[in-house]
């Protein structure tokens, strides 16, 4: 049956979730670049490969484009292709025998006066089972992390839902579109010890006791009564005591 | 009033945790043992007949005494590690011992008997080269010490500078001993090497140069081993390449040159390729050295050689002989040597060294221990007999760090396993079932039921009820006997054959794999050695990898460990299969690796003798399977898919993973790569496989669970940055799942700097760093939570969860430096966590995982307080009562191994450092066990009270009813 090949339509698949990050440095040195925020370079991008055969021997081609936004509100975005009839197949195919999708992207820095001199020293890779993909529809969350330096350290598929139930998917068009969501994520950074809310804290507490005057009696002041009624009580029983040993000698 | 309920949780919370031993607990379930080390000098005191004392210095910069009737410690004063605390030289005279320490920047002197520092001084720059004692008119008054470019003499009984000579030409002369016969000169030889020797003469009283002169000697290029000074003043050195003996006249102006004697003129020659040794002694510092002296030929051929009148007198020839040494008591110096025997045996006899005869009846015969290494030093502490003649001890030390001392005719009086000063890595092993209880276990066994009938069956089972009748009756027979018996001397030995599980499997076998490649197996109860094997060939201080394959828990299979080692010359990776519970090599065939091994994985995938799989993956990443029968590989095959692992580059900054193939190849899945410009790799840790986590979920205040993250592929990455300035520099944590590598969780902690010690445990990890802008250590924990909700509860795969899990993060103040960290690990999980924290003082803190938690609240709630939360505190308290070794302080505490027992409240610990202390914790107390002191008097006395009570009133009432009926 001859398949007229329908040459896949570069459609831009948006899908963008952004991400500020605030820190900036570089990949070769640790010397912090200010200005890097007012650059006005445009962006750059990096193309976005896959993988999937039946012999599981990788044989990468592209996806897509990976887009970065320099400058003030740093961000990431995908266009990628459509897959045409015979990539469909095949992905069906692979998830019938359990193969894996795979995905890389070169090791670049998003650091972006760097990013000219730095190019592939290798890709970073990463896979998800093909079988999920097709089960969830091509909806899949990629993630990008990168270091302090804002260089690409590890790439992430994960697809949703993540398992493989071997549900069949008739309807080709569910195979047609990539919904991806994609975002870089940087690493965060972790706290220290909080010191100066602790002592503010242990200030007010003071202050707390200061201002309340109840507390700030003398031990006599706040139990008087206590002590009174216990002397008294004291003095009522031992008087008590005494009569009965004078009865015994009267009598 | 918030305070105080908050002083209250406090309080409460501590009263759950706190855990001290009481002084009645003391020893009764815990020991320490302490070591040394390699020893490098060993003095025996001969200042008095009776003294006991033997002075030892040891690569671990250790300087103790030693009881030598006992081989136990009188006292020890461990200095740093590394070159600062390196012990140059130990002279004794009389009750002071004189130590150069950290390359000739300190010397002290120390009294002998309780080890206290007498004085000490600080000398000038320059590294050490020698050090000798210096006599004038028959009496040790100073010390000399010779640094590369400068020569010093100190007062003996004060430490203070006499005077300080630099040596002239320093820069091109190599100055190297020193020598001091107690005429008033102190002589230093230097050494341009192949050119000539240079010998500068000091006076005593000012350091003034008497004399200096150079001689030809153009073969020589060290002092030190080649060259020592006999008689009154005569320098003696060999050579190996031409086969001759140098004499040179220290005090003769004449003498321009050395006088050569070739060995062939006494008929002896110098194996070829080794180093000859001249040993001379000098028994008083004041006075000359004798005029006899050993020479080594070979390893084992050694020769006393006498110079008398100018001419060497070969005295004995002692071929073979391994160790020869001489020993001196009052005004009679003997030598003693060493030869060997037969195979398993070595003889050493005493002779006297100005003859070269041998003393009669004095023999002594030295085992050698088949499963050791061969002896390498010799030191021998002489004594005068009552008959006036000269009786001796020796202490032998062996390559294997054992130090046997000896006595004759061969009574091993102590012995000291030094190698367990540096153990690497070890793991405990249940110990096997007794006879009869292997004798049940065999009974239901699964072979058994099918191949026999019912009747054989049943009278299997008569037969074994009856042996477990027996065992019972004369267990109930042995305490009826010991209790008749004084307590002390009841403690029963522990015996290889008597070894068995006891009730709650309290009671393991330590196996340690120590640096020098020397295995022990030890019991965990009482520190006994039970057995040792020493492993030639093994490149000291590389990696080991110890694997337990099967436990013992398969009986009649014995357990079966194995250990990677790497073999010094082909520096290859090589499988030593034993079984740990009896130190024997186990007759398996092992695979052959013919390539570096990358990683070790293994699987819980067993054989039919109940091996688990050991995958080995070497440096082409192909994978080599131990054992591998046909029913392992079919196995493999079709559990293929599902197999992954990973490689750590940390010189690229590499992290990648892998899957097995069908055919045992791999192929590579996913790549992480963290750029090693900005930060590298120093650690990465999964968690332990024999962990089991209880509770899937908290309880939260309102009711609700918070489910945990508990990825069991998930690893912790430590990397520290490159730049080492101290506000640039920082820490990074990643959690990467090792199949997919997903980067689960990354964060930085700035101004951080390392090293990082760290515990990666259930859901959490916690790590310490140096805080370099606050100069501190802290603490951080990070914990890992689903949400409320679990993505599938019923199993965990890390190909099927795609949210990524909630962190938490919160950090502490640590007020005290960290050597080692590790958690509790408990049988089932049940009982709270603690973390245990080696401390450079020594002390081991349990500190409560509840402290660590990144869920405590800055301000206290209704709800935090229904789920015992504490009020986040900045800094971490260190209470007395957490150290679990009271005063049973562990030197430089290196790691610390937990180990589940038994019983679910109780968790073995063993902190090991240059000492080894083993003991139990209770995190939750011993919630499954009664105290010791309960009352069982009371409560059967109670209860029978109760029965009797019951049954007189039943009868009471009983007789009330029938009267009743009756009116």
């Amino acid at each position: 049956m001859a398949m007229i090949r329908v040459l896949s339509l570069v459609l831009s698949v948006l899908s963008s979730v952004t991400l500020l990050w605030t820190q900036s440095g570089e990949c070769n040195n640790g010397r912090r670049s200010a200005d890097a925020v007012d650059t006005d370079f445009s962006g750059f991008s990096v193309p976005l490969e896959h993988s999937f055969e039946v012999d599981d021997v990788p044989r990468f081609r592209l996806r897509g484009a990976l887009q970065f936004r320099g400058g003030r509100e740093q961000g990431v975005y995908l266009s990628q292709n459509q897959l045409s009839e015979k990539d469909r197949n095949t992905l069906k195919d692979v998830a019938a025998v359990d193969g894996l999708y795979r995905i890389r992207v070169p090791r670049v820095s998003l650091q972006v006066d760097r990013q000219t001199e730095k190019q592939s020293e290798g890709y970073l890779t990463t896979f998800v089972r093909a079988c999920s993909l097709v089960e969830s529809h091509l909806s899949d969350v990629i993630t990008l992390h990168t270091d302090v330096s804002g260089c690409v350290v590890g790439i992430s598929i994960v697809t949703i839902p993540g398992s493989c139930r071997g549900i069949e998917v008739e309807d080709e068009v569910d195979l047609e579109v990539f919904n991806t969501t994609i975002s870089v994520v940087a690493p965060v950074t972790a706290p220290v010890p909080e010191t100066a809310p602790y002592i503010e804290r242990m200030e007010q507490e003071m202050e707390k006791k200061g201002k309340n005057p109840q507390e700030q009696k003398s031990f006599f002041a706040k139990y008087w009564y206590l002590i009174l009624g216990g002397a008294v009580f004291l003095m009522a029983t031992s008087s008590a005591q005494t009569p009965p040993g004078g009865a015994s000698e009267q009598s | 009033m918030a305070w105080l309920v908050v002083r209250l949780a406090i309080s409460v919370s501590l009263f759950y945790t706190a855990s001290a031993v009481f002084e009645d607990q003391v020893g009764k379930f815990d020991w320490r043992q302490q070591f040394i080390g390699k020893v490098r000098f060993a003095l025996f005191d001969t200042h008095s007949q009776a003294s006991k004392k033997l002075l030892v210095a040891t690569d671990k910069n250790v300087f103790a005494s030693l009881n030598s009737r006992t081989g136990d410690l009188f006292w020890r004063h461990v200095d740093k590690t590394g070159p600062e605390g390196h012990i140059d030289a130990l002279l004794m005279y009389g009750q002071d011992a004189v130590v150069v320490a950290g390359n000739g920047r300190l010397l002290r002197s120390w009294e002998t008997t309780v080890g206290g520092l007498k004085w000490e001084t600080v000398l000038d720059t320059g590294s050490f080269q020698a050090a000798a004692l210096v006599g004038v008119q028959d009496f040790v008054k100073y010390v000399a010490v010779l640094k590369k470019s400068a020569i010093s003499l100190h007062d003996l009984s004060s430490g203070s500078q006499i005077w300080v000579e630099n040596l002239p030409d320093s820069d091109t002369v190599q100055y190297q001993t020193i020598y001091s016969g107690g005429n008033g000169l102190v002589f230093v030889f230097g050494v341009v090497p192949n050119s000539h020797i240079v010998i500068v003469e000091y006076k005593i009283e000012d350091g003034e140069i008497m004399n200096k002169k150079s001689v030809e000697a153009a073969w020589m290029s060290s002092l030190e081993s080649s060259c020592t000074v006999i008689s009154s003043g005569i320098l003696l050195c060999v050579d190996q390449i031409t086969q001759s003996l140098y004499t040179l006249l220290l005090q003769s102006a004449e003498q321009t040159e050395m006088r050569q004697i070739h060995l062939q003129t006494l008929d002896l020659e110098v194996a070829s390729g080794f180093q000859p040794v001249l040993t001379s002694t000098q028994p008083n510092p004041a006075q000359p050295p004798l005029s006899e002296f050993f020479l080594q030929l070979s390893p084992d051929h050694h020769i006393l050689l006498q110079l008398k009148d100018g001419l060497i007198v070969p005295l004995r020839d002692f071929n073979p002989s391994y160790l020869a040494a001489f020993a001196t008591s009052g005004e009679r110096t003997v030598a003693a040597v060493m030869s060997p025997k037969n195979d398993t045996a070595c003889s050493i006899n005493l002779f006297s060294a100005d003859t070269g005869r041998r003393h009669l009846d004095t023999t002594i015969i030295y085992h050698m221990d088949p499963n050791g290494g061969k002896p390498n030093r010799l030191y021998v502490h002489a004594f005068l007999k009552k008959d006036d003649s000269v009786g001796y001890r020796v202490m032998v030390q062996t390559e294997d760090l054992t130090l046997t001392f000896l006595q004759q005719p061969g009574r091993v009086v102590w012995m000291r396993e030094e190698a367990l000063a540096d153990v690497v890595t070890m793991e405990m092993i249940d110990l096997p079932f007794t006879g009869t209880q292997a004798e049940l276990e065999g009974e239901f066994g699964k072979k058994a039921a099918i191949q026999d009938g019912l009747l054989p069956m049943v009278l299997k089972r008569l037969s074994s009820q009856f042996i477990l009748l027996q065992a019972w009756l004369a267990h109930l027979w042995k305490l009826f006997y010991d209790a008749r018996k004084p307590r002390s001397s009841v403690k029963n030995e522990v015996n290889i054959d008597t070894l068995s599980r006891d009730e709650f499997n309290l009671q393991k076998m330590m196996v340690m794999v120590t640096a020098s490649g020397k295995l022990f197996g030890i019991d965990s109860k009482s520190g006994t050695i039970l057995w040792k094997q020493y492993l030639e060939n093994i490149e000291p201080n590389s990696v080991f990898k110890l694997i337990v394959q099967r436990t013992t828990a398969h009986f009649p299979h014995p357990p079966q460990c194995t250990l990677l080692i790497k073999n010094k010359d082909t520096g290859l990776g090589n499988l030593y299969v034993f079984n740990p519970i009896f130190g024997k090599k186990s007759q398996i065939s092992v695979p052959a690796l013919p390539r570096p091994v990358l990683q070790t994985l293994l699987l819980p995938v067993i054989d039919q003798d109940y091996a688990k799989v050991l995958l080995l993956i070497d440096d082409q990443y192909k994978v080599t399977t131990f054992p591998s029968t046909k029913n392992i590989l079919q196995q493999l095959q079709d559990t293929a898919s599902s197999i992954f692992f990973y490689l750590v580059d940390s010189s690229q900054g590499k992290l990648s993973g892998f899957r097995l193939r069908k055919d045992l190849s791999t192929e590579l899945i996913w790549e992480v790569v963290i750029p090693t410009e900005v930060q590298k790799i120093v650690a990465v840790k999964g968690k332990r496989a024999n962990e089991h986590v209880h509770s899937q979920g908290r309880v939260m205040g309102d009711r609700s669970v918070l489910y945990k993250y508990l990825n069991p592929n998930l690893l912790a990455v430590i990397t520290e940055s490159t730049d080492t300035h101290h506000e640039r520099s920082f820490v990074g944590i990643f959690l990467i799942d090792g199949v997919t590598g997903r980067i689960v969780h990354e964060a930085v902690q700035r101004k951080a700097k390392g090293p990082v010690h760290f515990v990666h445990s259930e859901n959490w990890v916690v790590y310490v760093y140096w805080n370099s802008k606050f100069r501190r250590n802290e603490f951080s924990v990070l914990e890992l939570f689903e949400g409320a909700e679990l993505y599938n509860s019923t199993v965990f795969s890390s190909l099927d969860r795609p949210h990524p899990p909630q962190v938490l993060q919160q950090s502490y103040i640590f007020p005290a430096p960290i050597s080692t960290l590790e958690a509790t690990l408990t049988e089932k999980g049940i009982t709270s966590r603690h973390l245990l924290v080696g401390l450079p003082s020594g002390n081991i803190l349990s500190l409560p995982k509840m402290f660590l938690d990144p869920r405590r609240p800055e301000v206290v709630s209704e709800q935090s307080r229904e789920e015992n939360l504490i009020p986040y505190a900045p800094e971490m308290p260190i209470r007395d009562e957490w150290f679990i070794n009271y005063n049973q302080t562990v030197s430089r505490v290196r790691g610390i191994h937990t180990a589940p027992s038994g019983l679910e409240s109780t968790c073995l610990v063993v902190a090991y450092g240059l000492d080894i202390y083993q003991t139990r914790v209770f995190p939750s107390k011993q919630f499954d066990v009664l105290k010791d002191d309960y009352d069982y008097v009371l409560i059967s006395s109670v209860l029978f009270g109760l029965f009797f009570a019951t049954m007189i009133s039943k009868r009471l009432a009983e007789v009330k009813l029938l009267n009743r009926a009756w009116r």
